[in-house]
């Protein structure tokens, strides 16, 4: 009775094992500890033609909108008139969703944060851009040129779209007097224990690192995403403590609004935009950027190796690039707009890109762009391994515990 | 033989040539599957057997086989291959044993729980209630599949808030509510999965005759006694075919542990925060429920429930 029943499952337990095994047994590795970052030669487009008829887009929600969503928030509508191409909008939820449906081959374009971005570009998944198609490229603030999340070999893959930084928000009723430092998100005896709400994500980990390098300089961290065994031990330490006195991860950024306007956490990191909401709705909080600095996302319009529709997808990025459309992006989703001109024009526009530094660059020299930690320190050293993303996840997992 | 001979000379003089024609093959596939009675069987079972076979278990072969791979570290890309470092990592490492012991520590909490309240209910509606009264609490129960599961677990989350509704109801009492964590999601789990349990139970409990209670207590038993020594054993394949969904339901779940768990982990969080970037260590990881709900059915099956199903 019982062998039979065992039976057919050892046959497909070790029909599995075989099968497996045809996989090929030496694991391949690109890009592994042997000095620079391989990146496949993919060449870039020489020239747009005429219109495909469509271009299919994965973005962040907010960054590509047809006015379904909000009447008020429509720059699809005119490009498809002007240009031929309909858009197609997939709304990607977390960067490495976006990285997934990338590899599918099914999308044009993406708006990528730096944490995505040297993973598409390493993997091959996207295209080097020809920038001399892309007239409004030259109005990009300087801050945002030549970054090291899409930029590789002197070749750009990236069209910035905008960046934020990762603020410290605070519930204005639960801590009335405006924190300037995280060290109450960090410290084990913290007041506000059991009421801090941390972002629910490995690059959290560099969070922790900014943290350590005003607090620790013995770790000798000098760029949150080049750390070495020893200083991500000491991230995750820092992590452990906090999670001692942490309330609550996010993940989804309404999940955050209710939080911190409920009062259900009293601060913790946020984006400027949920605070916007907050605000919008009547939330007592309040954001500051902290004195040891912070992390921050800087997202860019990468075109797909494998894009069916290049010349729409050219387009697009043109057009979003322009000062109009980037100004209502940035604004609409809550951000610092990538083209200066963005910043001009209306008294809107000069109040928007105030309150997010979009021009100062002194702001944003105090933010740590989100980039793909990899095994080559970004921060340039040459004698130690970088722990990988990877490795980040796996961290990760032992802080949450 | 005469047959076909006739039927072509027929067939221009009938009307409605088209309809003799289907009527025909109808005829033949009918004889033909009259006549064979394995072929007749293959055409009924090919359609669920495609599916349970190729999508369904095919889905978890690969998910097994993936499990063996590995990613590459830099693009995250799934490389094949064969390596037992993904079992060697969720076994060894603590973060994930604890997770994995948490998980089903809630799934057994949230289980017990179903079946403590769907005993009462059940016997209430099964033999106290009016037919009309019991309607409604069908109603009353199943009500929960009517709503979409964000909705529900949003409600809960607005439940449990700092301030919230179930802090206001406590606040008399001097007392305030557990806030998010291993409580919440146990309570919110439990009100998700309860109709998986409540069902079986109700319906095992109608068709305990009615008199047997009346001879338990004709023998002098007391009504907590019945309940023990005659509703109960009578119960126990339902109670084992509920918990086999609450269970599994619970165990896989991880929505509603980001929203109303607070800062704990599950299996379900686990596998989803490597989903993306380590593929292979989330099949790996997957496997672990797998493992658990089997042994579950196997104690199940040993306990001679399932057969009465």
């Amino acid at each position: 009775m019982k062998t039979t029943k065992v039976l057919p499952l050892a046959a497909l337990a070790s029909l599995s094992l075989v099968l497996a095994g045809c996989g090929g047994s030496a694991p391949a590795t690109s890009g592994g500890g042997n000095g620079g970052i391989q990146v496949p030669d993919i060449p870039a487009a020489t020239e747009v033609g005429e219109s495909e008829g469509e271009v299919n887009i994965v973005a962040w929600a907010g960054f590509v909108e047809d006015g379904s969503t909000n009447p008020d928030a429509d720059w699809v509508t005119q490009f498809e008139e002007e240009t031929g191409c309909t858009v197609n909008r997939k709304v990607g939820a977390t960067s490495d969703e976006m990285v997934q449906l990338m590899r599918t081959g099914e999308y044009d374009l993406v708006s990528a944060s730096g944490d995505a971005s040297l993973r598409l570009i390493a993997g091959g998944d996207v295209a080097p851009i020809n920038t001399d198609l892309i007239p409004n490229f030259g109005n990009i603030v300087e801050g945002l040129k030549g970054q090291i999340y899409d930029t590789l070999n002197g070749k750009s893959y990236g069209v910035p779209i905008g960046r934020g930084a990762n603020v410290l928000m605070y519930n204005t009723e639960a801590v009335p007097e405006a924190p300037d430092s995280w060290e109450a998100t960090w410290d084990p005896n913290s007041e506000y224990a059991g009421e801090i709400m941390a972002y629910d994500s490995p690059i959290f980990i560099a969070d922790a690192a900014v943290y350590l390098m005003a607090t620790q300089p013995e770790l000798g961290i000098t760029n949150p995403y080049a750390l070495d065994k020893d200083q991500l031990a000491a991230a995750v330490e820092l992590l452990k403590g906090q999670n001692k006195i942490a309330g609550e991860y996010w993940n989804d950024a309404l999940k955050a609004v209710s939080s911190i306007s409920s009062g259900t956490a009293s601060l913790g990191t946020g984006w400027q935009v949920i605070v916007n909401i907050a605000q919008g709705d009547g939330g007592k909080v309040e954001s500051v950027l902290p004195k040891e600095g912070a992390t921050g996302w800087s997202d860019t319009w990468m075109i797909s190796a494998k894009s069916k529709n290049p010349n729409c997808a050219y387009k697009w990025m043109d057009w979003a690039s322009s000062a109009e459309v980037n100004a209502q992006i940035a604004q609409n989703f809550g951000m610092a707009p990538a083209n200066a001109l963005a910043c001009e024009g209306s008294k809107e526009n000069e109040e928007h890109c105030a309150t997010f530094h979009a021009t100062d660059e002194d702001y944003y020299k105090q933010v740590w762009m989100w980039t793909t930690p990899v095994e080559q320190c970004v921060d340039g050293r040459t004698d130690v391994t970088c722990t990988n993303y990877q490795e980040w996840t796996k961290a990760w997992t032992e802080v949450k515990g | 033989m005469a047959v076909p001979t006739i039927e072509p000379e027929a067939a221009p003089t009938s009307a409605p040539a088209s309809d003799t024609s289907r009527s025909g093959t109808g005829d033949r596939v009918s004889r033909l599957l009259h006549a064979r009675p394995k072929l007749r069987l293959t055409a009924l079972l090919a359609l669920p057997l495609a599916w349970l076979g190729v999508l369904y278990i095919g889905s978890l072969i690969l998910l097994f086989i993936t499990a063996f791979w590995t990613t590459d570290t830099f693009t995250s890309k799934v490389v094949p291959g064969f390596t037992l470092e993904n079992f060697v990592e969720i076994l060894t490492v603590p973060a994930y044993q604890l997770t994995a012991l948490r998980t089903i520590g809630i799934a057994l909490a949230v289980t017990v729980l179903c079946a403590v309240l769907a005993l009462p209910l059940g016997l209430f509606m099964a033999k106290v209630a009016s037919p009309r009264t019991r309607a409604i609490f069908a109603i009353g129960i199943t009500l929960p599949l009517w709503a979409g599961y964000l909705v529900k677990v949003f409600s809960w989350r607005i439940t449990f808030m700092t301030g919230g509704p179930l802090d206001w109801l406590l606040a008399p009492l001097g007392m305030t509510g557990p806030g998010y964590g291993t409580m919440a999601l146990v309570i919110t789990l439990a009100y998700l999965w309860f109709p998986y349990m409540a069902v079986p139970v109700y319906s095992a409990f109608r068709q305990i005759p009615d008199n047997l209670f009346d001879a338990s207590s004709d023998l002098g038993a007391r009504p907590w006694a019945t309940v023990r020594t005659v509703a109960i054993p009578l119960l126990k394949p339902a109670f084992i075919a509920g918990s086999i969904f609450t269970f599994s339901l619970s165990l896989g779940d991880y929505i509603a542990a980001q929203f109303v768990g607070g800062k704990i982990q599950v299996i379900g969080t686990v596998i989803a925060s490597n989903i993306n970037l380590n593929p292979p260590l989330a099949a790996a990881f997957g496997t672990v429920p797998i493992v658990v709900v089997v042994l579950y059915l196997f104690l199940a099956r040993k306990s001679g429930a399932l057969k009465q199903l």
